[in-house]
């Protein structure tokens, strides 16, 4: 092997990155789900031809499909090897969503497409796109109550959607029998497919350029080099065993918390994930896959230490034990649907606080960390057709060693925009009553956490059912050094002229509405950062001045006394001795 | 009242940029040209203005028009130097400006930091509420309007913004409101939330119109200040300003709709790219201003800069008015170089900005900048570097770079400065090629347009990059802007949702819409002090597959077009940009949009350069030999002085071109002549 420059190798890794970033611009933009669309709930990459290993991702890419496809890849490679998968051939494009074959939930649809160079194998391009539904019990495949992955949803092994460049129509006739709104996926599919063939030109023209042998070369080095970059990172902390727990409300089906016990040990430049203790497998969807756990881990990291890239090699220096017999590596036919908008942040969750231990200046304390998913699905009796909406939302971030934390942020897993409240009232028989801040719902701290959203829905005509896979009902985002948790999130459903509460608090499904029935939502406040009697008098007044608390609670939380509109500095220090 | 001019006489083009004030004055009938630079005087850009037109020696009385593009908006933008502003909402939706779309600044990282343009404490609500359908489901409160208002104002703010729910569909209640409002209101500074936008999408209309209103008073005392400083020189007629879609607009009217203006430098800049390469045959250019801590970047196509109303200048702040489609790549000159702990060497994103600024420019900067390699590879000039506070030697930063990147990485200092200059070209190909020519388009249909005091430094590395097979730079890169201003047309642009699927369209109502927009776009011109040649009237649909919520922009040969030639027109564009064709899915038209164009008369550009000052031959205008690094190793390279060179020169690659306030290198196995403009052009080698 000839040895690389620093040049040349940087060269190659910009090139590769381009490559992805480009594949996932052309995926965006031309498809028509706005779950793609919108909130780029997709991601791009290329994939060794050996094991499917991660060579590089598009940056734009959801977080929650870091390191994701690897999984996935490496199943085609050794079923294609065992012979229990169609061999590879120029031009196919194989389709899986299988969540036990390396996957997430059915709704994530992977494409997979073997690169050919001099009539073998030079790598694997693949591609994940969230479609809007995918058959199963509710409409766009979050339940809240699902007891089998039968119910969620059409369950595809990897097989050839495209032979030889072209689309398969009998399995396209399958997978269209099976699913919702199913006239408009032809566009999707074919954005999915191009996406993965602009990839190959690009890469081709690099190839072309710097000659295979070269780009091979780079490749390795910079597996190498990624994981020694990772090693350096962990190398600054301190050694020792730090823990994080983190709690799922429950799994929508049986009322009691699942818990996320995590120890992570650092030792010399490897961190040891070790999940042991936490719940066995559940009832509910709230299982999570051996993929989805990996690649919570690796985003939680990444968010830690974003200037890594991401390949295999970032990933090699942190270990994960197999967390078998929990809940966090579910096998067939337990039900997933939650698993990659909701136990993936829990997973998230345990991560930050166990490593805000070790790097104060680095983590923040909690965020949110739900999607906040609420789903409304009717009949429309003015426009005499059924409609099923999709309600997103954000909450706090947890506050920083410099900052507080941002109000209103997106999940830790998704980099989505929420839709605009006129284009929802535009296309759905609702009305809000209000979209505001949730006042008083960050956590306090020396940082305090940013405030979650309250809004509240209104049914205007006929009726519906509303269901909600949220978290975070039962515990807050917990604040770190000294800082108070968020709000919990909270859901209430106002109907027959009484205040419904879920018993599960952030899930429920099919609650049914009629016209005049109004839901209301508060998203969870961030978790505080350091001791709240820390936080200048000032900074506190300033929070009551624009609303984010009363004057009330800065006395309670902040022990800062406000008199008229001035800090009344006697009585505050007094207040803080306490 | 003003009388009308038709501009031919003296015209003069002024751009305020961070570091300079340029200007550019042109006398139309002996085809005279004046060129100066002061520095731009930050706390009131009027001053510099002034002295620049002071430094012209041509008296200010003589003068017929001036054009002007400022920064003022822009600054008071992202300083959040802003006017007290207050703001009413539909009840329930005072935060509407504050959530955003829950997003955050970066895909990774859970941290970051976001200012409201308007305070929650000045965010006040008032009770009324219309549906979606522009019907009212709650009446307009008026006296609760009223309250507002005096509350606003007792707090001391001196603009308002009243932002209502779907006023877009129905703006009676927020009319009504600014009309209470304006009886009281002590100045003419009340924006409403669907006058300058009138589209669905609270957040973005919301913030829009909240950017106008906070601006607004600012850009107002800039122009009438600067209005009475030429008024005391004695140029008394109108004069005009810069707007970001590209097109000026009377200093009369431009306060009225201030959120354009936010982006209007490096609207201009592409405005002159898009004039000087159609007059030199090529349409279609890629633009390329590379400034000290960010490079714009925008493509035209057919002459025409794509315009687009989806653009956000930071971190959730949109603007949604049409503006000149320019994407600003968060890589300059001040780009800082390291080595990472895996041993790979690193191009940004961290910027030295102005200050510390890059090493070279002694002001503090320590850490090796792209700037600063093009010092140590001998591509800079030392001695002709503008704005340096203290000189630092080659030597010095030869050694840094050393000791920063060159023995982490196993280099020595020129060697490392060769790979920054690599990598960053290579860094900076990859985000031009992300908004441009990934978008769809063939490069090699293109030209590369380099200016800004950095870009022709680059431009030939880039182009290779980039598969462009050509590099235009202009006669004079470092003023580009201040010939937008003078070269720029009146220009009003139209958007109308229309929202249907091509198939159920009623041709006539298209028709009648397009035609509106072109009679609208002439009253406005018409109000204008100054008489365009010409009229010109540019249509186009926003069109998308049912169901998608992505648009393209698809040009129309006129306002008559039938629903088939549309569908056609739309799967051509598509399959261009996505090498996709969908014929299972029908095709849906979003938005009718026009703009009306005055075209003023062209200008000759030949004389940018002084004529008289080129000499006969090339060996005439040889400053000197001197070594510079290309491809790893040092080549003794002529440097020319561009204004003495022959007009027609042809120059073989290694060679260097130096200007006042550019410097062009022209690689090896380039091959450069100039053109009868001033231009010179770059065919790039393989």
């Amino acid at each position: 092997m000839t040895v690389l420059d620093a040049i040349t190798l940087s060269v190659i890794e910009a090139g590769l990155q381009q490559v992805c970033d480009e594949m996932d611009l052309a995926f965006s933009r031309s498809a028509f789900s706005p779950i793609i669309a919108e909130a780029n709930d997709r991601s791009d990459g290329i994939y060794s031809a050996e094991d499917g290993s991660l060579i590089a991702q598009g940056v734009g890419g959801l977080p929650v499909f870091v390191g994701v496809m690897q999984y996935s890849t490496r199943t085609i490679i050794e079923m294609i090897a065992g012979g229990r998968c169609l061999p590879p051939e120029e031009g196919d494009v194989y389709i899986v969503n299988d969540p036990y074959l390396g996957g997430t939930h059915l709704m994530d649809v992977r494409f997979a497409m073997p690169v050919f160079r001099d009539g073998r194998i030079f790598c694997w391009m693949s591609n994940t796109g969230h479609w809007p539904d995918i058959g199963g019990a509710v409409p766009g495949g979050f339940s809240a109550s699902a007891t089998a992955v039968e119910q969620e949803g059409l369950r595809l092994p990897p097989v050839k959607l495209f032979k030889k460049g072209v689309l398969d129509p009998e399995i396209y006739a399958i997978i269209t029998s099976n699913i919702r709104i199913a006239e408009q996926r032809i566009g999707d599919i074919k954005a999915q497919a191009a996406a993965l063939h602009v990839g190959q030109m690009r890469l081709f023209e690099m190839l072309d350029r710097y000659g295979d042998e070269t780009v091979i070369n780079a490749i390795a080095e910079l597996r190498n080099r990624a994981a020694s970059q990772m090693r350096s990172k962990i190398a600054s902390m301190a050694d020792g065993t730090y823990s994080g727990i983190a709690y799922v409300d429950s799994d929508g089906v049986v009322d009691e918390p699942l818990e996320i016990r995590l120890a992570i040990t650092k030792q010399g430049e490897t961190l040891t994930f070790d999940f042991a203790g936490s719940s066995p497998p559940c009832i509910g969807p709230m299982n999570s896959v051996l993929a989805t756990t990996h690649s919570s881990v690796y985003l939680a990291m990444r968010h830690i230490f974003p200037d890594v890239p991401i390949s295999a090699g970032a990933f090699e220096p942190l270990v994960i034990r197999r967390p078998e017999g929990t809940f966090l590596d579910a096998h067939y036919p337990r039900p997933v649907s939650g698993c990659a908008a909701e136990v993936s942040q829990r997973i998230a969750e345990a991560v930050f606080s166990a490593m805000v231990k070790a790097l104060p200046d680095k983590v923040t304390a909690a965020p949110a960390g739900s999607s906040g998913n609420f789903s409304l699905g009717g009949f429309d009796p003015v426009r005499n057709r059924p409609f099923v909406l999709y309600q997103l939302s954000g909450g706090g971030y947890g506050g920083n060693v410099d900052h507080d934390g941002l109000c209103n942020g997106c999940s830790t897993i998704g980099i989505s925009k929420s839709p605009p409240v006129e284009i929802m009232e535009q296309g759905y028989p609702i009305l809000y009553n209000h979209y505001r801040l949730r006042e008083g719902s960050g956590g306090a701290g020396k940082h305090r956490g940013g405030m979650g959203l309250d809004y509240e829905i209104e049914l205007l005509r006929g009726d519906a059912r509303a269901s909600f896979v949220m978290d975070h009902g039962r515990f807050g985002p917990p604040g770190a050094l000294g800082g108070e948790d968020g709000a919990v999130n909270t859901v209430t459903v106002f109907r027959d002229g009484g205040a419904h509460v879920p018993k599960h608090l952030s899930k429920e499904q099919d609650i049914a509405m009629t016209a005049g029935d109004r839901v209301r939502v508060g998203t969870p406040g961030g978790g505080g950062y350091g001791e709240p009697f820390a936080r200048a008098a000032e900074t506190v007044l300033d929070d009551v001045r624009l609303g984010y608390y009363t004057a009330v609670q800065a006395r309670s939380l902040f022990g800062v006394a406000i008199d008229g509109d001035q800090v009344d500095a006697a009585e505050t220090a007094s207040q803080r001795r306490r | 009242m003003n009388e009308k001019t038709t501009a031919r006489g003296t015209v003069v083009g002024i751009d305020v940029g961070g570091t300079f004030t340029d200007l550019l004055l042109v006398e139309q009938a002996s085809g005279k040209v004046r060129v100066a630079k002061v520095p731009t005087t930050v706390d009131n850009q009027s001053y510099g203005v002034v002295a620049a037109l002071e430094k012209t020696g041509v008296p200010i009385a003589d003068i017929d028009l001036i054009v002007h593009g400022t920064t003022t908006t822009t600054n008071a933008v992202l300083e959040r130097r802003l006017a007290r502003t207050g703001m009413i909402t539909t009840a329930g939706f005072r935060d509407v400006i504050e959530l955003g779309r829950r997003t955050r600044p970066q895909p990774y990282g859970m941290t970051g930091v976001f200012v409201p343009v308007i305070p929650r404490n000045l965010r006040l609500e008032v009770a009324e509420r219309l549906e979606a359908s522009g019907a009212v489901r709650v009446p307009l409160d008026e006296d609760g309007v009223r309250a507002a208002v005096r509350q606003l104002l007792d707090a001391g703010c001196e603009s308002l913004v009243i932002h209502f729910l779907h006023s877009y569909a129905n703006p009676a209640h927020e009319l009504r409101a600014a009309e209470i409002a304006r009886s009281v209101w002590p100045n003419e500074h009340v924006t409403t939330g669907h006058s300058l936008l009138s589209e669905a999408r609270e957040f973005e209309r919301g913030v829009t119109a909240a950017v106008n209103a906070s601006v607004q008073p600012i850009l107002k005392r800039y122009v009438s200040r600067l209005a009475d400083e030429l008024r005391d020189r004695g140029y008394s007629r109108d004069f005009l300003v810069m707007n970001g879609n590209g097109g000026m607009i009377s200093a009369r009217f431009v306060a009225d709709e201030a959120a354009k203006t936010v982006m209007s430098g490096p609207a201009s800049g592409v405005m002159a790219a898009a004039y000087t390469a159609r007059r030199a045959g090529m349409p279609n250019v890629v633009t390329y201003d590379m400034g000290g801590t960010s490079t714009d970047v925008a493509l035209i196509r057919n002459a025409q800069p794509s315009v687009s109303n989806e653009i956000e200048i930071e971190y959730a702040m949109p603007i949604h008015v049409p503006m000149v489609d320019v994407h600003t790549v968060g890589a300059g000159g001040g780009s800082i170089a390291r080595v990472d702990e895996a041993g790979l060497i690193r191009v940004g994103p961290e910027s030295a900005g102005a200050t510390p600024g890059p090493i070279c420019y002694g002001r503090g900067g320590t850490q090796p900048t792209i700037s600063d390699a093009n010092l140590v590879l001998g591509r800079l000039n030392p001695r002709k570097l503008l704005a340096v506070d203290s000189p630092v030697s080659v030597e010095a930063v030869t050694g840094i770079f050393a000791d920063r990147i060159g023995r982490p990485a196993g280099l020595d200092g020129v060697a490392a400065a060769g790979a920054v200059l690599r990598l960053g070209n290579l860094k900076m190909a990859g985000a031009i090629r992300m908004v441009s020519v990934a978008k769809g388009h063939d490069p090699r249909d293109f030209a590369l347009f380099a200016f800004g005091g950095a870009g022709p430094l680059h431009a030939c590395a880039l182009a290779r990059e980039l598969s462009i097979p050509r590099v235009l730079v202009p006669a004079r890169p470092g003023i580009t802007n201040a010939l937008g201003c003078v070269v720029a047309d009146l220009r009003h642009d139209f958007v109308r949702t229309v929202n249907r699927p091509v198939a159920s369209l009623d041709e006539d109502h298209v028709a009648a819409i397009l035609r509106q927009q072109a009679e609208d776009g002439r009253s406005l011109i018409d109000k204008e002090a100054i008489q365009p040649d010409s009229l010109r009237f540019v249509h186009s649909a926003d069109m998308q597959f049912v169901g998608q919520t992505h648009l393209i922009n698809v040009p129309l040969p006129g306002p008559s077009i039938g629903r088939d030639a549309l569908q056609e027109l739309f799967d051509k564009a598509y399959y261009a940009r996505f090498k996709v064709s969908l014929p299972e899915i029908r095709a849906n038209l979003v938005n009718l949009n026009t703009s009306v164009i005055g075209v003023r008369p062209e200008i000759d550009l030949s004389t940018l350069i002084d004529p008289a000052g080129r000499e006969e031959t090339l060996e005439a205008a040889l400053l000197e030999m001197r070594p510079v690094w290309f491809d790893g190793q040092w080549i003794d390279t002529p440097v020319y002085a561009r204004e003495k060179l022959p007009l027609d020169a042809a120059i073989t690659g290694p060679a260097i071109l130096e200007q006042l306030d550019a410097t062009t290198v022209i690689e090896p196995g380039d091959r450069a002549t100039g053109d009868h403009e001033g231009n010179i052009i770059i065919e790039v080698g393989r």
